[in-house]
């Protein structure tokens, strides 16, 4: 997969003459974007997919610093090894990324947009707040105010409400224009937390279920209850959601199977990603996409390069991995950002495990990303330089790679209404995206 | 056209008992005249709708014999109330007669097998499974304490659905679930759920309609609660005097005493770095514990006394400051559990007995347990306590936005009772704009409203598993599944988006269809007579039983033949304020028909993927006669109101 692919036609000449075209796009379309326009080669609308890991996945284990020589002392027995021309397949060793360090073997998939430059890992990165709670980091990461538990929405639908209210933006005119009712599409059974708010967004398990569960005949009489009788709240969400579906009907999704050989594994995470492929190939209007994943609370018998942790690291980089290829030409209007509500401690402890710990990793995956590189401030594994002598330590927040994505892929404005409270968008960004 | 919508109205006039009328005062078509009074079965209708999780068949023969102000009065006083039914339901249940301590006991014993299985399956590097198994093949004991706590959750959800919906003291059910999501918890949140059945049973139930300031007290002191909003490890910042030591006294290293032992491994030095702490010099280890001890130094949580005065008492806007929030925090330090009994246990301890200033009131120093129970009454009785607590149950009674008027009135009552529930509750609904047309049928049904009213409405049993309260889970309003402490939102607007009017759809086709576990229309006192009857009767039948008895003539037409009258003759598709027709597609109730759905195909593109079970989630369905009257009426917008 060449990043020439994701060139937009008018830069295609001077790409292949090696100049970066993220160069090009600030010059040449920083007019759009000031104008508040966004223009993509394909001439459809950006997407954003999030992908939520529930649970607290071992950052060190997945973007290993194999040339941490503390990694090892601290991490006898579940350490990934150096990266190493003997890596066996039953102990294969970490995949070296700039010599310091690499991506834990079940990762392989990420290696080859690893050389594309289009996977930017973040490394010490996550929430200030100081809880070591499943439930409160995970509130404060979708609710993108942490140690605030007064918020009542999401980061995600305060920028879906908000977009369009920038000072010149045109294209999606909140007020008068039909907003697609697939704006944001969640693949969870009910809106996740990040999602919460005043936005409309639909959440599904399925695009099959998205559908009334009868013959045609009784549907249509259905439809029609909803369309007599009084226009008031029941009767819109009602003539919206027969609208969502005839827009769904129409564009069937479902017709569009895995294309450049892409292959989701048949895990619910990969075939919610498979779906969130359809609906972009439909072109419904997706701009935000959320699936999640849980088993990442890896406190006994995580493995090493093999082991739970690896088998939950093959499904999730084959699933994304899958997604990337299938989207093929349309990755350059989408961006991938995946998170986990913190870190884990950077000892093993006493069950060949890791216990709650602070700063995350995340990868971000797109035609735009600054690739070859592993951004953010690494701040070392010596004792002294661990967070409550236990955790990696926080170098960058979390809204700063948010409100960049957000900013930079969305042309979100208004950061102090999606993060309020934060004061370090743009002069805090660590530069992942171009 | 004129002339056959008033014939059509005199026919429909007389096979409902209640006038058929348009719902809305926007654009009247019949001539009768729209007063603010409800007529007389329009009330017994509203008082069903509001005072129950809604009317079984027979019920507004009850209220209609009994009289409406009697009847209002006898659910006042649910201890009038015979209620065998109820009383089966709860006997069914373990955890109503399971103390708390026994779940404490079993929960227990299930992380001791935990620990034993992780140590036996690290130290063979056995497959953690098996070891399990054994580990349970062995201790059958522990093997049933553990299927306790782990169906803890799903056997509360299950009775409180069924006791809403079989309950005679239909009041009272609605009061628990108001109090229930007015002071949430949220099961998911650790150790929660080994509380919720105390919860239910010993703090909410006995007091859902009695003194405001009791039940804040009861909450207050419940290790629900103080588990959920962390009170339980709320500590004294170590600056502080408590009533165990004087401020500034050393700080002993490795000591847990101050603190129950919750929260991890804040004040000692980490496991990880023991070996390092026992192998340091004494400087090394001073500065070991500095670090450690930096983090300890702050013990104090305010997360509860924030939403005891945001959400619970004063509400956002009720005048206390971040201070205030600081300083009751600071009031409420010990108050916590016993771990072993979850019984409340006051830890002067970890008190702070410091002075304090609380919302204009000074505390001196020196004080216990006595400071929160203060606090307390000073947030019960203040007078924007009244108009909060006022204002919620007017939401819930009458309307998303209630009068003014109305709220002014009750909270004056809720004062000047010194916070009866019963008598705010009796105020409001016995006001003139309970029972007005702006208020009539004016309400949306939350999830839990839409499984309760439409399993109320065919007569259905009580399901002992957890499977019906799933279904509430999957139309978005999962049981003690709210995660933000602010409870689920009592407006319209909240509930009403595309997927949720599709899940209400489906599970509406999904009753009539059977397929709940225990609702079978056979079993409903109506589908006998009915059934032999012209589709018209039946849909009539179905109109009165299950839709307030008045729909629009246009609903109805639809309900009998499936067409859209003013779609057929090219009018507007809605026949109120002309909703805009949205695109040709909508042509097709008029005619065409969409591309018929492959049957198999769902299953052919499901495969490999987990496909939800649930009932209204599964195989689509194929309603035919009476049923099919029932499916529509039940996923229709009439039904969604109450």
């Amino acid at each position: 997969m060449n990043r020439r692919v994701f060139m937009k036609s008018g830069a295609m000449a001077l790409a292949t003459m090696g100049l970066n075209p993220s160069f090009l796009r600030r010059t040449v379309f920083a007019q759009d974007i000031l104008k508040g326009g966004l223009r993509s080669p394909t001439g459809k609308g950006k997407t954003l997919v999030v992908l939520f890991q529930r649970g607290a996945a071992d950052a060190l284990n997945i973007v290993v610093p194999h040339g941490e020589k503390a990694y090892y002392t601290m991490r006898p027995s579940i350490a990934v090894p150096r990266p190493s021309a003997m890596s066996t397949p039953t102990s294969p060793s970490a995949i070296d990324l700039d010599g310091f360090f690499g991506l834990h073997p079940s990762l392989s998939p990420f290696k080859a947009l690893w050389d594309d430059g289009i996977l930017a890992p973040v490394h010490a990165v996550g929430s200030p707040s100081n809880t070591r709670s499943h439930f409160d980091a995970q509130d404060y990461m979708e609710s993108g105010t942490p140690d605030n538990k007064g918020t009542r929405d999401g980061w995600l639908n305060r920028y879906l409400a908000v977009k369009g209210t920038c000072d010149e933006c045109h294209l999606h005119d909140a007020q008068n224009a039909k907003q697609s009712p697939f704006l944001a599409v969640s693949m969870t059974p009910q809106t996740p937390r990040i999602l919460e708010g005043g936005a409309p967004t639909v959440a599904m398990n399925s695009l099959d279920e998205f559908t009334i569960r009868t013959n045609n005949s009784q549907a249509d009489r259905i439809e029609a209850l909803y369309r007599t009788g009084n226009a008031d709240v029941i009767h819109a969400a009602g003539g919206e959601m027969f609208e969502a579906m005839k827009i769904l009907k129409t564009a069937n999704p479902q017709q569009y199977a895995a294309q450049n050989g892409a292959d989701y594994p048949r895990s619910p995470f990969g075939q919610h990603l498979r779906q969130i492929a359809q609906l972009i190939k439909a072109d419904v209007g997706l701009e935000v996409a959320f699936a999640d994943v849980g088993g990442w609370d890896t406190h006994v018998n995580q493995g090493g390069s093999t082991g739970q942790l690896a088998n939950r690291l093959d499904d999730f980089s084959k699933s994304i991995a899958a997604l990337v290829k299938d989207l093929g030409n349309r990755m350059a209007d989408v961006t991938i950002l995946t998170m986990s509500e913190f870190g884990r401690t950077a000892h093993q402890n006493g069950n060949g495990g890791t216990d709650h710990g602070h700063a995350t990793s995340m990868f971000v995956i797109g035609a735009d990303v600054k690739g070859k590189k592993v951004h953010g401030k690494w701040p070392g594994l010596a004792p002294e330089q661990l967070n409550e002598g236990r955790d990696l330590a926080l170098t960058t927040d979390f809204r700063s790679v948010f409100s960049e994505v957000a900013f930079k892929h969305l042309g979100a404005a208004k950061m102090d209404a999606v993060f309020p409270g934060y004061t370090g968008a743009e002069k805090n960004w660590l530069g992942v995206l171009g | 056209m004129r002339t056959l919508t008033v014939i059509s109205l005199a026919v429909a006039a007389t096979a409902v008992s209640a006038q058929s009328r348009k719902q809305t005062p926007a654009v009247p078509q019949s001539t009768t005249q729209q007063t603010n009074d409800l007529l007389p079965d329009e009330q017994i209708q509203q008082v069903l709708n509001r005072l129950t999780f809604g009317p079984r068949p027979g019920d507004a023969e009850k209220v209609r014999a009994m009289g409406i102000d009697k009847w209002i009065d006898m659910q006042l006083h649910p201890e009038r109330i015979a209620d065998p039914g109820a009383d089966s339901i709860i006997s069914k249940y373990a955890i109503y007669s399971m103390p708390t301590s026994d779940i404490m006991r079993d929960y227990g014993i299930a992380q001791q097998l935990q620990r034993q299985v992780k140590k036996e399956s690290a130290a063979d590097s056995m497959n953690k499974r098996d070891a399990r198994k054994d580990a349970l093949a062995d201790n059958p004991k522990a093997a049933e304490a553990i299927r306790q706590t782990q169906q803890l959750v799903g056997e509360l959800q299950s009775a409180k659905l069924a006791r809403a919906v079989n309950s005679e003291r239909q009041l009272d059910e609605v009061m628990v679930d108001f109090w229930e999501n007015h002071f949430s918890v949220f099961a998911g949140k650790g150790q929660t759920r080994l509380f919720l059945a105390q919860y239910d049973r010993d703090v909410i139930r006995p007091r859902a309609l009695g003194k405001f300031r009791d039940l804040l007290g009861a909450v207050a002191k419940s290790p629900a609660m103080l588990f959920f909003l962390d009170n339980a490890q709320s500590a004294a910042d170590s600056t502080e005097p408590t009533l165990g030591r004087r401020p500034g006294t050393q700080f002993r290293p490795g000591i847990v005493a101050r603190r129950p032992a919750l929260g991890g491994a804040r004040g000692r030095i980490p496991p990880a770095l023991r070996e390092q702490y026992q192998n340091a010099t004494p400087e090394e280890r001073e500065q070991m514990l500095k670090r450690v001890q930096a983090q300890a130094k702050r013990g104090l949580n305010e997360n509860y006394a924030r939403e005891l005065m945001e959400l619970h008492t004063l509400g956002v806007d009720g005048g206390y400051t971040q201070k205030d929030v600081q300083e009751v925090a600071r009031a409420l330090t010990g108050w916590t559990f016993n771990r072993q009994t979850a019984e409340f246990q006051f830890n002067p301890n970890i008190h702070d007995a410091g002075a304090k200033t609380i919302l204009g009131h000074k505390f001196p120093a020196g004080r216990g347990e006595e400071e929160g129970e203060a606090v307390l009454d000073i947030v019960a009785r203040a007078p924007a306590t009244a108009h909060f607590i006022t204002t919620k149950l007017a939401r819930h009674f009458v309307s998303d936005d209630p009068p003014k008027s109305l709220v002014d009135h009750c909270a004056d009552t809720f004062s000047k009772s010194d916070g009866d529930i019963r008598e705010t509750v009796k105020c409001i609904v016995t006001s003139p704009e309970f029972m007005s047309r702006q208020a009539y049928r004016a309400k949306v049904k939350t999830p839990f409203e839409v499984v309760a009213s439409a399993l109320r409405a065919v007569n259905a049993q009580p399901d002992f598993t957890p499977r019906t309260a799933q279904v509430v889970a999957r139309l978005g309003q999962p049981i003690f599944g709210r995660q933000t402490p602010d409870g689920w939102p009592d407006r319209g607007d909240a509930w009403m988006n595309t997927g949720a009017i599709l899940n209400r759809i489906n599970f509406g086709l999904s009753v009539a269809a059977g397929q709940l576990p225990t609702a079978r229309l056979q079993n409903w006192p109506l589908f006998d007579s009915l059934r032999v009857l012209p589709r018209d009767k039946q849909v009539d039948g179905v109109i009165k039983s299950m839709l307030g008895g008045q729909v629009s003539t246009e609903t109805r037409q639809v309900l009998v033949s499936g067409e859209n009258p003013m779609l057929a003759k090219g009018g507007a598709a809605n026949d109120a304020n002309g909703m805009a027709m949205l695109d040709s597609s909508s042509v097709m109730m008029g005619g065409g028909r969409p591309p018929a759905r492959q049957p198999g195909k769902a299953e052919k593109d499901g495969k490999g993927f987990p496909r939800g079970q649930l009932p209204g989630f599964g195989r689509p369905v194929d309603l035919k006669g009476l049923p099919q009257v029932v499916g529509l009426a039940l996923g229709a917008p009439e039904f969604q109101r109450r």
